[in-house]
């Protein structure tokens, strides 16, 4: 551990501690706490029962009291340790509770009931993972449809994004015609035109269309993104006209040089704007919130938001299903971090 | 053994690709004709076509009705059954006795949202300059794994806002983590802090810095990295001390970043909805009811539903929107015109 420490501790140049030295690493640590410690306590939360979730202090582990199945008793009884009046301590099963008397039995020895004083008791607790959290939302509630509505708008949304966008930037890199300025000025004015501000008109454009109520109406309005044909249009820039002078001289058509030709070489834009796209309609809120009211229509996120918001919140359903919202998330974030952000690095989008 | 498995990754490209091709292919064949009939050019409005019928019908078109809804009344929700008001829906927003004071207002509720999202803009954007600054600076010193102590501070900003928002709303409720750690630290008594005015407006500014400020510090810290090394050597050389190294060659090298990511995070401040919404909801009373979510109930959620009330609204914040939109396009255009420093 010591060795560890050092390693990670180590600085080039080791002219001993600077108070620097000590701001970057509490920041870090605490960095480190404050960032994933949430998550973390989320995912422990998880796995508690509904009965652990109420207690207070919380404990950081789904405890469970062990339960004991004693002869003569229908139901499986909890089992607590005792300390004795001659001190020593025994594990007990409690029958009944009367004020501050607990009524137990011996498992091994049912027939006679022991009095004690519930101060002297403590329950027998093992570490539990309450499973059911996970697979009841999915069998009781509709969590399956919200989580293949989710997929299927992201899956449509981005094919539809890359597609629909990268002819876009491909027509405003590489060709000049009349009105290419206005294009692009329009492009760039509504970069910032948030969904707030055209909710209210968007909404009955959708029912003009009838799509009220149909997942495409939350893929469509998303799929034009200006950040989308500006991203691809900066690097399309930088293919050379020549490639494409010279495959018109072989009489390729248009379509072709789109396809075969610059598509291919604009790949590493492709992805960047493929990653930010999944997890941008992966995590849409507010408008499928508002062109969704069917329940079997939800998305993950409007379903989670509404559970949660009833009456009597179901943590321990609520909490499980989180974390299962946060899995591509967290996975992406594992496996393409260092490509959201270079990306966003060097082009300061998000 | 790499032959082979680029071998094998080819053959599953190629299964993937195989009907993608065949597509393109067929779809190739219209397209020259319609290439031989419209000419080279005319192609360059057949690539745009897609994007921009999309873009016109749900960006641009609701852009445009949205100032015809802002003129009408009532609450149907199609523009043909409402009823043409003029400008009332503006004159009554604006008909306050004392603009300072809410409660003078008939339409009391916009100016609540208004001033919360005011006091949210403020106090966020200024904690978020200073959190992201303050990480950037600690990433950009020599530590080992920067890479790993990169992440964990951008974790956050990919999870999704109601993900983001359960999350905290479970910290903050009684038997939730911060009352645990109050209470084996100093033994507070467990508090329900979501049901709390002030605390409630704190949290939505402290989970919105707390989601997005490695977003921001990432910025900063691709800024400092291009700050070339030779002025920090040369400082050393002169015996530079380190505060003024800082205030001296860090900061003002450093201006054009924190420009963009001041007005970043204004225009993003402006419009914060989601986690606040799962978080609190907007409550307790509307002591976190921010523009968007007063938008969204007007226009949809509420009882006393008034879409012509929304448009007014949302138009008046599309108008802050589009001059600090402008700003920030002065702002890139300044930074493009000194180049990289």
């Amino acid at each position: 551990m010591a060795g560890i420490v050092r390693f990670i501790t180590r600085r080039r140049g080791d002219n001993g501690w600077h108070w620097t030295d000590i701001v970057t690493w509490v920041w870090l640590i605490g960095g480190l706490l404050v960032m994933f410690g949430p998550a973390v306590w989320l995912v422990f939360s998880s796995f508690k029962t509904p009965a652990a979730l109420a207690e207070f202090p919380p404990s950081l582990l789904p405890y469970v009291t062990q339960e004991v199945t004693v002869k003569g008793y229908d139901h499986p009884l909890p089992l607590y340790a005792v300390t004795m009046p001659d001190g020593k301590t025994e594990k007990l099963a409690e029958v009944r509770r009367i004020g501050l008397v607990a009524q137990m039995v011996d498992p091994a020895n049912p027939g006679e009931i022991v009095k004690i004083n519930i101060s002297n008791r403590r329950p027998v607790e093992t570490v539990s993972f309450a499973i059911s959290n996970y697979t009841e939302p999915f069998i009781h509630f509709d969590f399956l449809r919200y989580l293949w509505n989710s997929v299927f708008v992201t899956t449509m949304a981005t094919l539809i994004t890359l597609v629909v966008n990268s002819m876009a930037a491909f027509a405003l890199s590489k060709y000049r015609f009349r009105g290419q300025h206005l294009i692009m000025l329009i492009i760039l004015g509504t970069l910032m035109v948030p969904l707030g501000v055209i909710m209210v008109p968007l909404y009955s454009v959708i029912s003009a269309f009838g799509l009220f109520n149909n997942l495409w109406s939350v893929i469509l309005p998303t799929v034009a993104t200006p950040t989308g044909v500006f991203l691809l249009r900066q690097y399309m820039l930088t293919i050379p006209d020549e490639l494409i002078d010279a495959a018109r001289m072989d009489k390729a058509s248009e379509w072709q040089i789109y396809w075969r030709i610059v598509l291919p070489l604009a790949a590493p834009a492709l992805a960047v704007l493929a990653i930010f796209s999944v997890v941008w309609r992966w995590n849409d809120f507010l408008w499928p919130l508002i062109a969704l009211s069917r329940k079997e229509l939800y998305t993950l996120q409007v379903g989670l938001s509404v559970y949660s918001g009833q009456l009597n919140v179901q943590w321990h359903y609520i909490l499980a299903m989180t974390v299962v919202t946060m899995i591509p998330v967290v996975l992406v974030f594992v496996f393409l971090q260092r490509f959201i952000t270079t990306g966003i690095a060097g082009t300061g989008l998000k | 053994v790499n032959a082979k498995s680029r071998t094998w990754t080819l053959g599953l490209d190629g299964a993937l690709l195989a009907p993608v091709r065949l597509v393109m292919a067929a779809i190739d064949v219209p397209l020259r004709a319609l290439q031989k009939a419209a000419g080279q050019g005319g192609m360059a409005a057949f690539f745009l076509l897609p994007n921009m019928a999309i873009f016109t019908i749900f960006v641009l078109v609701p852009f445009v009705i949205n100032f015809a809804y802002s003129m009408t009344g009532g609450t149907a929700i199609f523009l043909d059954s409402r009823t043409f008001v003029g400008a009332e829906q503006y004159r009554e927003i604006f008909s306050c006795t004392n603009f300072l004071d809410p409660s003078s207002c008939l339409r009391d509720e916009f100016w609540i949202a208004v001033g919360n999202t005011a006091w949210f803009v403020v106090i966020q954007v200024a904690l978020i300059v200073v959190v992201a600054l303050t990480t950037a600076l600690v990433l950009n010193r020599d530590i080992r794994g920067r890479s790993f102590w990169r992440a964990v501070f951008f974790f956050p900003v990919l999870l999704s806002p109601v993900v983001t928002g359960l999350i905290w709303r479970w910290i903050l409720q009684r038997q939730g983590l911060l009352n645990l750690i109050l209470f084996r630290l100093f033994g507070f008594e467990p508090y329900t802090w979501l049901t709390d005015r002030h605390a409630s407006f704190a949290a939505a500014v402290g989970v919105s810095v707390w989601a997005h400020v490695g977003f921001y510090a990432l910025i900063l810290l691709a800024g400092l990295q291009a700050i070339p090394k030779d002025l920090y050597e040369a400082a050393e050389m002169d015996g530079t001390r380190p505060t003024r190294t800082f205030w001296r060659i860090t900061l003002p090298l450093l201006a054009p970043n924190l420009l963009v990511v001041l007005v970043f995070s204004l225009i993003r401040a402006v419009q914060v909805f989601d986690e606040v919404y799962v978080l609190t909801g907007g409550g307790p009373g509307t002591s976190t009811l921010f523009m968007i979510q007063y938008i969204y109930e007007k226009g949809f959620a509420s009882q006393l539903r008034d879409p012509g009330l929304a448009a007014a609204a949302s138009i008046l914040m599309g108008a802050v929107l589009v001059v600090l939109t402008l700003l920030q396009l002065a702002v890139s255009r300044r930074n493009e015109k000194k180049g990289e420093v």
